[in-house]
């Protein structure tokens, strides 16, 4: 019953929330013109440098863009909520008798849809400029599932910074701080056999390469390979340690 | 229908509120006056649940606001001074939204939505994004989105805050339609006069604590109750007229010359304003203008606070009569 509601409330703000990307599609930026940019300079000018033992830098690049797109459309939830919190509409919907963790998950259910879009423009621009995956439909389908479940994981750590900061501008910052070093010191861009001891220990165990190298291996051999369940695990932890957390913020924050 | 006892609230060491009690009656008007920063705002949020209270009992419709926010929250409307209206939405799409969220089926919400455009005058902007109202279609429209459920009790903080005459008016007669329809209505206002024209009952509050509370016409009486008042054509004459309403009242008249009136306290009206206009007429005193006055509402507030009611820029500009 109150799960019915829960659940009715959240599709509520998710067509408002997709009625606001519908009037500002400047919204889209982060899952549709940055990936392509990415993808395009990657593929061009590391794609000639990089050699790669088994497939192309191209195969091996376009799990990488993946996690890196939806680490950071994940993250970016929270500007969004930020945003509404700084205007008045919070407490509108805090004056009614709705689900109130059902603002937070109405965003987080939007973030998934963006998601998907992000996976399925850089799909298309991969495979224009040369990604040829050969793992199947099924490997394929895990690869995104892997995917969409880290990023529904980090879309709460960004809910939880949302309602944290006090701008959406310091969040920004924030998430480019924390989003760029784990993207870069992983598996996603080169392989990390080449990067320092302490360096590389670090990539090697950390969420970003275990996520990519799983989207990897599904893609380009249909197998999540060995690093399948430290993903999973990783999305799982995440998501059940900050689902509180940005709740308990989120009421803290509306609260007085 | 609204109780609060002894709410207190603090922000660090802003002391928002100091044991403010007040209570509404089923279908009546409060108004809760009082200038910047005595504490309106925060008891309206604290009676809507957007605000817990350190400690005290608040109550809206027999619900405590504390213990029970969601079932509060199902009996009220708000709108406040900052219209809390989704600017990327449409007129339209804002009381669709507040329907469904009060769990009004697609139908209904629909329905409701198109009806409360109708009477709040939106129905040309009701499919534009609201980003582009003016002022008074914000406020118009915040409004309605407080009734889309039907609520028997509204709060509405600083209503008519920074709307022009027009706008104050149209909702001035808008919160009077609804109080009269049986809705049981908190405003708080820094305009004595919107107390004085809408409101069934005044609570005066000032520092986070009521000091005054009654209807416009008791606060009045509290400052010295009402003066006859007279103003003679020629100042020659204003002595004799002194003496004239001296008599007539039996109490010491006062005089102004320089605005050419005087004036005596009466206690009742029972052929006072004929007796006056007779004698003056017999002694030969040509007149300008003959009445009683009762204090305003801001020399009440002046004489319960020691201070002029809000700025100087925030006075009311409506005269209605």
């Amino acid at each position: 019953m109150s799960l019915r509601w829960w659940l009715a409330d959240s599709l509520e703000m998710v067509k408002r929330n997709l009625r606001h990307i519908r009037r500002t599609p400047e919204l889209l930026l982060d899952v549709t013109v940055q990936p392509i940019m990415f993808v395009v300079l990657f593929r061009f000018v590391f794609g000639g440098a990089i050699p790669i033992e088994g497939t192309t830098y191209v195969n091996y690049l376009m799990a990488g863009i993946f996690v890196q797109t939806i680490a950071f459309a994940g993250m970016y939830t929270g500007v969004l909520l930020a945003n509404d919190l700084k205007n008045g509409m919070i407490d509108r919907f805090r004056s009614l008798p709705m689900n109130q963790s059902s603002v937070l998950t109405g965003r987080t259910m939007t973030d998934l849809l963006r998601a998907m879009l992000a996976v399925t423009t850089m799909t298309i621009i991969g495979l224009l400029v040369g990604f040829r995956p050969q793992g199947g439909i099924g490997g394929a389908a895990m690869a995104i599932g892997v995917m969409l479940a880290f990023g529904f994981a980090l879309s709460w750590v960004g809910v939880a910074m949302g309602a944290f900061v006090r701008t959406p501008e310091a969040l920004q910052g924030l998430i480019f701080m924390t989003v760029f070093p784990l993207t870069f010191a992983s598996s996603a861009f080169v392989p990390t056999t080449t990067m320092p001891d302490w360096l590389r220990v670090f990539a090697e165990h950390q969420p970003v390469t275990l996520v990519t190298n799983t989207v990897r291996s599904f893609t380009l051999n249909g197998t999540g390979g060995p690093d399948a369940i430290p993903a999973l695990l990783w999305s799982a932890a995440t998501l059940v340690v900050f689902f509180p957390i940005a709740l308990w913020l989120y009421r803290r924050r509306t609260t007085g | 229908m609204i109780v609060t006892e002894g709410l207190h609230k603090s922000f660090g060491t802003t002391h928002a509120l100091q044991g403010l009690d007040i209570d509404v009656a089923e279908g009546t008007i409060l108004a809760l006056l009082g200038p910047n920063g005595a504490g309106k705002t925060t008891a309206v949020r604290i009676l809507t649940t957007l605000v817990r209270p350190d400690s005290g009992r608040a109550e809206v419709a027999g619900i405590d606001v504390v213990h029970h926010p969601v079932e509060v929250r199902r009996k009220i409307g708000v709108a406040g001074q900052n219209a809390t209206l989704d600017e990327v939405l449409t007129g339209r799409e804002n009381l669709e939204m507040i329907g469904r969220l009060f769990r009004l089926p697609a139908r209904e919400a629909r329905a409701r939505a198109a009806a409360l455009l109708e009477r709040f005058d939106l129905v040309e902007a009701a499919d534009r994004i609201t980003k582009h109202y003016s002022g008074g279609m914000r406020r118009r429209l915040d409004l309605a989105g407080a009734l889309v459920a039907h609520p028997p009790v509204l709060f509405l903080d600083e209503p008519t805050t920074g709307l022009d005459p027009r706008g104050r008016l149209s909702m001035w007669d808008l919160i009077a339609e609804l109080a009269k329809g049986g809705t049981t209505v908190l405003m708080t206002t820094q305009y004595l006069e919107e107390a004085d024209q809408l409101a069934d009952d005044i609570a005066v509050i000032d520092h986070g604590r009521l000091i005054a509370r009654g209807t416009a016409l008791e606060l009045k009486r509290r400052t010295g109750g009402e003066r006859l008042e007279v103003v003679v054509t020629n100042v020659a004459d204003l002595q004799r007229a002194a003496t004239t309403l001296t008599g007539l009242a039996n109490e010491e008249a006062l005089v102004d010359a320089g605005a050419r009136h005087v004036s005596v306290p009466v206690s009742s009206h029972g052929g006072m304003l004929t007796r006056a206009v007779r004698e003056l007429d017999a002694a030969g005193i040509d007149v300008d203008d003959v009445g009683f006055r009762r204090p305003t509402l801001d020399e009440v507030f002046l004489s319960l606070t020691g201070k002029p009611a809000g700025d100087e820029a925030s006075a009311p500009k409506v005269v209605v009569s």
